[in-house]
């Protein structure tokens, strides 16, 4: 128990997947203009990461590790090559799903969403969440707290950025840094800020 | 040789049209694998490789795939490339690739190859489309070659592993720079050439949102 919430902030905070891994950096960059969308764009991956990551864990486990098709009488095989594509796959089709899911049984938040949802696939942080958990040999209840700490990680970094973009409008900015120069300085400081937790031990 | 046309295609996306500084695309690997120029290098070599083998072949198909399921056409398209290409880095750069960890099967969600498969292989014949995807591959890796040297030259003082200015640690005169071995240098290193590219070509410059009034700041001086 106590190493599922050293996990979970862990993967918050030290490792967290916008600023120390710089996953899912063109929606971060881009789609942190103003707080609400930020926000929703937020919510919207920390769900899809606690669906993806298990799923992804479960098919890892079973089916594509080394050895893992032993239940089906065959040992030898190996389709971790075969990681890449079946992930991704499982992504695309469970955002699919989601979408369908909640605009049917839970409309206004479909509605927040919006067009987020499906541009979740192409998101770097999600397929990125679901290849660290195979790289460090996540468990199924690991990869489920790693699936929503990571998924809440970058939903508090693109919320931060938001707010400060917010505030940066009316500042005066040299021409040349106006827009992605500027927003790149700032998610540097940010990140720098977030360095400090990487001296906490748990 | 080239036509002009062709020659626009190629030499465009370097400059006048990054991906990285311009379009905001595949920004997270240009972050991440920088640490040092050999990593740099290599992920340059398998993102070109990728996006214009996947362009040419989107490119090849792109009369015969309903527009409806088209993403995931061209999702298994570059899921398959980005597979050949990762087994061919563990068989024969397996030290390097080991060190690009997770990023090389990110390609496939960088955004410059779906970007550009949607954008320019969808409309157009396959040769031209293979050109567009070297220039935007060409593109990306000048980027990340220069974030590679500075942090690597300045960080440890080598550069592919070659000393260059002899560190403290090793009996010379340089103290290194740990912060460029840190996350955060890229985005200062990008952030910074953002400006000196925009200083230079004028155009890229972006509107500000709000301006402080001239009368404004003629008060205050």
């Amino acid at each position: 128990m106590e190493a599922l919430l050293s996990l979970f902030v862990k993967s918050i905070f030290i490792e967290n997947l916008a600023l120390s891994f710089f996953l899912g950096m063109c929606t971060f960059l881009a789609v942190s203009k103003n707080i609400g969308t930020a926000m929703g764009l937020g919510t919207a991956v920390i769900f899809v990461q606690a669906i993806t990551v298990p799923a992804n864990n479960l098919l890892y486990q079973f089916m594509l590790s080394d050895g893992a098709l032993a239940w089906m009488g065959l040992p030898d095989v190996d389709l971790s090559f075969l990681g890449l594509i079946c992930y991704i796959g499982v992504i695309a089709a469970l955002v699919q799903i989601l979408e369908m899911l909640l605009d049917k049984y839970f409309p206004a938040l479909y509605n927040a969403l919006g067009v987020f949802l499906p541009l979740i696939t192409v998101n770097c942080a999600i397929l990125g969440g679901s290849l660290f958990m195979v790289e460090r040999d996540y468990g199924f209840s690991e990869s489920v707290v790693y699936g929503v700490g990571s998924g809440a990680g970058w939903a508090l970094a693109i919320t931060a950025l938001a707010g400060i973009r917010e505030k940066l409008k009316y500042s005066d900015v040299p021409a040349g840094l106006q827009g992605l120069g500027i927003t790149f300085i700032t998610a540097g400081l940010m990140s720098l800020g977030f360095m400090a937790f990487s001296g906490i031990q748990l | 040789m080239m036509d002009a046309d062709t020659k626009k295609v190629v030499f465009d996306p370097l400059v006048d049209n990054n991906p990285i500084t311009l379009q905001i695309l595949g920004i997270c690997s240009a972050l991440a694998v920088t640490t040092t120029l050999a990593a740099s290098l290599l992920m340059a070599v398998a993102l070109t490789t990728v996006v214009a083998c996947s362009n040419a072949s989107i490119s090849l198909i792109r009369n015969h795939v309903p527009s409806s399921i088209r993403i995931i056409v061209q999702m298994t398209i570059i899921a398959s490339l980005v597979i050949v290409v990762d087994q061919l880095l563990k068989a024969f750069a397996y030290d390097v690739a080991k060190s690009l960890s997770v990023f090389v099967g990110l390609i496939i969600t960088n955004c410059i190859v779906l970007g550009r498969a949607e954008a320019f292989a969808m409309k157009n014949p396959p040769m031209i489309s293979m050109l567009d995807g070297l220039g935007n591959g060409l593109g990306y890796s000048l980027v990340l070659i220069v974030v590679g040297t500075v942090r690597e030259l300045f960080g440890s003082g080598t550069l592919l592993g070659y000393t260059i200015l002899p560190s403290v640690n090793d009996g010379g005169w340089y103290y290194t720079n740990g912060m460029m071995l840190l996350p955060p240098s890229a985005f200062f290193i990008i952030g910074l050439m953002i400006w000196g590219i925009r200083s230079w070509k004028t155009a890229q410059i972006e509107k500000a949102e709000f301006r402080i009034s001239d009368a404004h700041s003629s008060e205050v001086l």
